[in-house]
């Protein structure tokens, strides 16, 4: 999965779930870091936000068809911040709740060590522009 | 927000080097007055979201009107306390035009006892024609924020 430059500017890197659907991982590290020993508000919004586009171009791609793949252009984002980022390692995955023919609804959660304790969630609106 | 409060005047904020991911995204002091605050965030090619248009991400657009609400809470009540952020909600109502230095401009709406409450826009170059608009609300996870004479409240 490519992922873009501000990926890697996050430090971030692409895992497959069982079922193959992608999950992101961002180490922690000074160039994620908001007041001392946190991660950043900003760097967690990033991961969630690069975890929702991953998973809308997983299914977009398990949709099929469709050559070049459809742009896909952010309309918003909402983020609720649960608990503070600590010195883990951080995870995100995207749902997509609707995939529709213009528009995308999909969620975003972002855990360390439990799945179960998100430290934070999002949900997120996508303009989807298919060609013809 | 990459500030330690207990060591930094409100006055302060124009001179500070910001550290961590701030720092690592650029983003420094632009402009304060009453009620307000703007940060800049120059526009690189490592925060590029859409390699063929060279557009931002969302991502350090989020980061700077994070950093810019959260400070616009502390440039109304005149002291730092530290504070997390509850949720950020963000509307990209444009693309940022590559290479255009984006200023995130926040203004804070009323310090409650534990809860303030914040919006901004982003914009590169023209204020009338913003990039995003955000809304945001911060809390204090012990305490209260600081009685301020400006109607901070009860």
């Amino acid at each position: 999965m490519k992922l873009p430059p501000y990926a890697a500017l996050l430090g971030v890197a692409a895992e497959r779930a069982e079922d193959g659907s992608p999950v992101i991982v961002m180490p922690f590290g000074e160039d994620v870091l908001g007041r001392p020993g946190f991660l950043q508000g900003g760097a967690i919004s990033g991961l969630l936000e690069v975890a929702a586009i991953a998973a809308l171009r997983h299914a977009l791609e398990n949709e099929g068809g469709a050559e070049p793949s459809p742009r896909i252009k952010p309309i918003n984002a909402t983020v609720d911040f649960m608990r503070g980022g600590r010195d883990h390692d951080t995870r995100a995955i995207g749902i997509v709740t609707r995939l529709g023919n213009r528009v995308a609804n999909v969620e975003a959660l972002a855990w360390q060590d439990d799945r179960t304790r998100p430290i934070a969630a999002a949900r997120m609106n996508y303009l989807i522009e298919r060609e013809g | 927000m990459d500030y330690d409060p207990s060591t930094m005047p409100v006055a302060a904020i124009a001179d500070h080097r910001f550290g961590g991911h701030s720092g690592r995204l650029g983003i420094r002091f632009h402009a304060r007055g009453e009620g307000w605050i703007e940060l800049a965030l120059p526009w690189r090619a490592d925060m590029v979201g859409d390699e063929e248009t060279g557009v931002l991400a969302s991502g350090p657009i989020i980061a700077t009107m994070d950093v810019a609400t959260s400070l616009a809470v502390w440039n109304r009540t005149g002291a730092f306390a530290p504070h997390a952020t509850l949720d950020l909600r963000i509307d990209y109502l444009r693309p940022a035009r590559p290479h255009a230095t984006v200023i995130g401009r926040a203004e804070c709406l009323r310090v409650a006892r534990s809860i303030a409450f914040t919006r901004g826009i982003a914009h590169d170059g023209d204020p009338a024609d913003p990039i995003a608009h955000v809304a945001a609300t911060f809390m204090v996870p012990s305490g209260t924020y600081p009685r301020t004479a400006t109607g901070t409240a009860s």
